[in-house]
């Protein structure tokens, strides 16, 4: 079995005196797709926040492992510098930089993996150009397995939902991750785009050889591309295990139906 | 011993005075989120509003007190006015827009409103009449404490105690606090966030007058560019109190008052406006959240 | 939601029609709302456009006529307004909407002939105007080639990386006392005065970026605005070294190895070295924008957490941001000081950030163009219209707010640059 490239110890975020994530426990291994699902409210993406930098932990570990590297505990480390590690993330209420345009927003993704700085910027230096050059082709070779390459000119504000979403999975691929955190990718999509995007999601893993953790409602996308799937409820990990386990799990059903039907 | 009472009382006063116009920036803040620089402006309107009915009335014949009466009324009345059509003006359409937008706005309207009443009015000092009363019992107090410093301090109290009490009892007061929490859940059970801003601007726009009139008769006079100065030295107050807060308000300008005071009286009073500067950039820097905020986290 | 359908049949109409009843039912209401808003801003207006009192002389002056121009305007403006509203909301959709010199502009830059042509023909006009017009004329464009340097400079603070700075001529001072205290106590003269200036405007923006600038966006604005404020009392009451409000005059003019000019000469060069140092602005801060780094900073701005997802470090692109500006503000700091020849804390009052501001929103964040272009209309008009200018503030104001609710991209709104790709070999093109 090979090494987790995440490793979640016991974590827990409170809020005030909410508690939005109580003891989770979590693991991801190499080359994975993992679900993590669980209705709303129940801390799934205060838990992405947690593992990226955005909100520091109240307590417990996140080791993050890249592969042939060593484990590395991150809470507490900046956002930026969680990204240049290897893990990248889409939002769950899109997050792109709206008045500037699509191609744009994918070289910005590779903000962390380049090095040119002011002097470079002022003298274009041969060292820049090339650099840039490179920026370019790899952001229009992104664009292009997005199938959105049309697009590389329009400001990303003008593009249309699905497409947006798309284009937020190319910008995080263009910072060059080992582990790719994708925060309800479907959400908004109609039936063929979620087609289209599972296939992407399976396309990508496989392309980029890296793992993937996944929110998602769309039940149908998590038992045809998950691995393996956490369920939270409440801030607390009810249930885990292979997508036919999690789906006859009692408290599963339980949760997802509600106490009555299950009475 | 008598230095510092003087010192003390000096700074209550105008430590009041911070705290009248420091409600309006906490009430707004703390309902739409935006610094409305224009209300230093709104204050100096209110003084000059006061000022001219003042005049008129006494060209009149009218006896003291009810010209104070009437110039504190239509300050007030003009205020809550000026404050009421500014948001209407240059804040609502821009609802929604980017964040900066609206503090771009109110730092034009701010220059608009000095501009306009220079140009309409003056731009030197005017003497402002001293309005307020002489209390016979203040005399006791000779030395560290005038009729106006004992009028303003209790005036701020009165109006603080019962703007609280309007805040906390009645339904719009429990409109505000929800629109505060939550403007999109105040707005699904029946709120009317339009109405609720408005009226956020009409008091915290009245509260302004009252102090504008008040501080313009205890001092003797008044320009148009009092209020930029007295707008962020409120605000400081408002941001060393905690902003949105509005107890936070008061005690904000309570302290502000104080360390001017007490920094010009015993160090030195070249710096007077550089201390209150530099508390503001100490405190936003050290605790943004100020002396009764509490710390939010951003949500994403 | 009825007011957007009602907006485009009105849209149908003639533009006559639309213009008299938008945002109405019919011309009767709008008729009304008109007549009732200058009522009340003749309320509103009344004691302070009419009554005007002497106080010790106790007597009254009753300025009747200011009611009436009110009451005309606000009813006319009301049309207006209600119709920019409604037109704003019927062009939403179109989120780069164009106006027509911006259309011209564009006409231009695609045509590398006529680019080029436009350029020649700016670039000679401006080398000979100082032998064109006279010393008063050259000394009015030096003014206006400092604002539009002040204006590219904070353009990369506001526009670019999205920072509301309010304290920015405290920088401006920094540079022109940095010339003329060192001038005066050391002799030092202007070039190397220039890259001090320069230096120490970068000294001071890390100085009070590394605290403040973790700040979120409308406190930093309140922090640079004390900051400002901070700077001009100290420059005004520390007398010993800065000599307090009467300023420091007989500061050395610009000399050219050695030689020094006479009066017009210098200005002359002033005139040139302004030039020059704007030449050298624009230089960079168009290589700059659609630089790795320049890019981060317009992602600061569209939304720092997404950038910070994205491997930025907000830390370090904001103080970065800060520090360049603070540098250009440093440079036209020690060339007004030079220019002037006498400098004191008046001339770095918040109105001077202010109107930087006001070059740069109204000019169109982010774009030099823009910039240039807010620059000109808003130094160079009230200074030619004289009688125009004690309401060249009340005029700022009042155009900051309209710009912010009618056109928030500005008078010239910015352009991303168009990349081209072809297989095999990438290749670019503006
Ligand atoms: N910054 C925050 N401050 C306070 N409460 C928060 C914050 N972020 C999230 N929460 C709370 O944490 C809980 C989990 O939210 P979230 O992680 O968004 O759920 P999910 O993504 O599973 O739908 C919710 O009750 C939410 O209100
Ligand atoms: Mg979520």
């Amino acid at each position: 079995m090979s090494n987790p490239v995440l490793q979640v110890n016991d974590i827990s975020m409170d809020f005030g005196g909410i508690r939005a994530l109580d003891e989770i426990q979590l693991d991801v291994r190499q080359g994975e797709i993992a679900a993590l699902i669980g209705p709303n409210g129940a801390g799934k993406t205060t838990f992405f926040n947690c593992i990226t930098g955005i909100y520091t932990p109240t307590t417990g570990d996140v080791l993050v492992s890249p592969e042939g590297g060593a484990a590395k505990r991150i809470n507490g480390m900046k956002p930026n510098l969680v990204t240049e590690l290897g893990m990248a993330r889409t939002f769950q209420n899109i997050r792109l930089f709206p008045s500037m345009t699509v191609l744009e927003n994918v070289m910005i993704g590779t903000h962390c993996r380049t090095r040119s700085g002011l002097w470079g910027a002022v003298t274009r230096n041969r060292a820049t150009r090339k650099e840039e050059a490179d920026t370019i082709e790899k952001s229009f070779h992104l664009l292009e397995l997005m199938n959105l390459e049309q697009y590389s000119n329009e400001l990303a504000c003008n593009l249309p939902y699905g497409k947006q979403r798309r284009l937020e999975i190319a910008r995080a691929l263009a910072t060059g991750p080992f582990l790719l955190l994708l925060d309800e990718p479907a959400a908004g999509m109609n039936p063929q785009e979620t087609m289209a995007l599972k296939e992407l999601v399976l396309d990508i893993r496989e392309r980029f050889n890296i793992s993937i953790l996944l929110i998602e409602h769309d039940m149908k996308m998590v038992m045809s591309t998950s691995d393996r799937v956490f369920v939270l409820e409440y801030g607390r990990l009810i249930a885990h295990g292979t997508p036919k386990e999690v789906s006859e799990n009692p408290a599963v059903i339980k949760a997802y139906l509600g106490e009555d039907e299950d009475v | 011993m008598e230095y510092f009472l003087e010192l003390f009382f000096g700074g209550l006063t105008r430590g009041s005075i911070y705290a009248l116009i420091a409600l309006g920036y906490t009430m707004v803040y703390g309902i739409i989120e935006l610094i409305n620089f224009a209300h230093g402006e709104i204050y100096m309107i209110g003084a000059f509003t006061g000022l001219i009915v003042a005049g008129v009335l006494g060209a009149l014949g009218f006896p003291g007190s009810a010209i104070l009466v009437f110039a504190i009324v239509a300050a007030v009345i003009y205020s809550a006015a000026y404050g009421f059509t500014i948001e209407k003006i240059a804040y609502r359409p821009l609802r929604g827009a980017a964040r900066l937008s609206p503090l771009i706005s109110a730092i034009g309207m701010s220059i608009f409103l000095q501009n306009y009443v220079m140009l309409a009015q003056t731009s030197d000092f005017l003497p402002f009449p001293s309005l307020l009363p002489e209390l016979g019992f203040v005399k006791h107090f000779k030395g560290i404490l005038g009729s106006s410093d004992f009028i303003i301090i209790v005036t701020t109290i009165v109006v603080c105690v019962a703007l609280t009490l309007f805040i906390k009892y009645t339904k719009m007061g429990k409109a505000m606090r929800a629109t505060a929490q939550n403007r999109t859940m105040a707005q699904l059970v029946g709120v009317s966030v339009d109405t609720v801003i408005s009226v956020t601007f009409i008091i915290g726009s009245s509260l302004a007058a009252v102090g504008g009139v008040l501080i313009a008769s205890h001092i003797g006079q008044i320009n148009y560019y009092i209020g930029f100065i007295a707008g962020l030295k409120a605000f400081t107050a408002a941001v060393l109190g905690g902003i949105g807060s509005i107890p936070g308000a008061m005690l904000g300008g309570l302290v502000l008052g104080l360390t001017e005071a007490f920094a010009t009286g015993y160090v030195s009073s070249d710096y007077e406006d550089v201390f209150a500067f530099a508390l503001l950039v100490l405190i936003l820097i050290f605790r943004p959240s100020g002396i009764m905020g509490k710390e939010k986290i951003q949500k994403v | 939601m009825s007011n957007v359908t009602k907006a485009d049949t009105g849209a149908s109409q003639n533009p006559v029609a639309f213009f008299l009843t938008a945002g109405c039912e019919s011309f009767a209401e709008s008729l009304r709302k008109s007549v009732l808003a200058s009522l009340w801003f003749i309320f509103l207006t009344f004691p302070i456009m009419v009554i005007k009192v002497d106080t010790i002389n106790k007597t009254i002056d009753w300025r009747w006529m200011n009611m009436a121009y009110i009451g005309i305007g606000t009813f006319v403006l009301s049309f207006v307004w209600r119709w920019a509203l409604a037109r704003k909301e019927l062009t939403k959709e179109e989120s780069t909407r164009e106006n027509i010199s911006e259309k011209m502009l564009d006409r231009i830059s695609s045509n590398s002939y006529a680019k080029y042509g436009f350029l020649a023909l700016f670039a000679a006009a401006a080398v000979v105007f100082p032998h064109a017009v006279g010393m008063y004329q050259t000394n009015i464009m030096i003014s206006c080639l400092i604002y539009i340097v002040l204006g590219l400079g904070l353009n990369m603070v506001v526009g670019i990386a999205g920072l509301l700075h309010l304290g920015y001529v405290a920088f401006y001072a920094v540079g022109a006392y940095s010339y003329a205290l060192l001038n005066m106590h050391y002799g030092i003269g202007f070039w190397t005065a220039l890259p001090i200036g320069a230096l120490f405007g970068v000294v001071f923006a890390v100085l009070l970026g590394l605290p403040v600038l973790r700040l979120r966006g409308d406190y930093l604005a309140i922090v640079t605005l004390g900051f400002g404020e901070i700077v001009r009392l100290v420059l005004e009451n520390w007398g010993d070294v800065t000599m307090g409000p009467s300023g420091i005059s007989g500061i050395d003019r610009p000399g050219f190895f050695g030689v020094k000019f006479g009066v017009m000469d210098s200005i002359t060069y002033a005139y040139y070295i302004m030039l020059g140092l704007l030449i050298f602005t624009i230089f960079v801060i168009n290589r700059l924008q659609n630089s790795r780094l320049g890019r981060a900073l317009l992602a600061l701005r569209e939304d720092e957490i997404a950038s910070q997802a994205m491997g930025i470090d907000r830390t370090k692109a904001k103080l970065l941001a800060f520090a360049l500006g603070s540098c250009w503000a440093g440079l036209a700091g020690v060339v007004f000081a030079a220019k002037t020849t006498f400098i004191n804390p008046a001339s770095f009052t918040f109105w001077e950030s202010a109107i930087v501001l006001s070059v740069v929103v109204i000019g169109g964040m982010g774009s030099i163009r823009g910039v240039i272009a807010g620059a000109v209309i808003l130094v160079l008009m009230p200074e030619y219209l004289r009688a125009f200018s004690e309401f060249r503030m009340l005029v700022f104001g009042a155009t900051m707010v309209l710009v912010m609710v009618f056109r928030p991209q500005g008078l010239i709104s910015a352009k991303r640059k168009i990349y081209t790709y072809v297989k095999g070999k990438s290749a670019t093109n503006e």
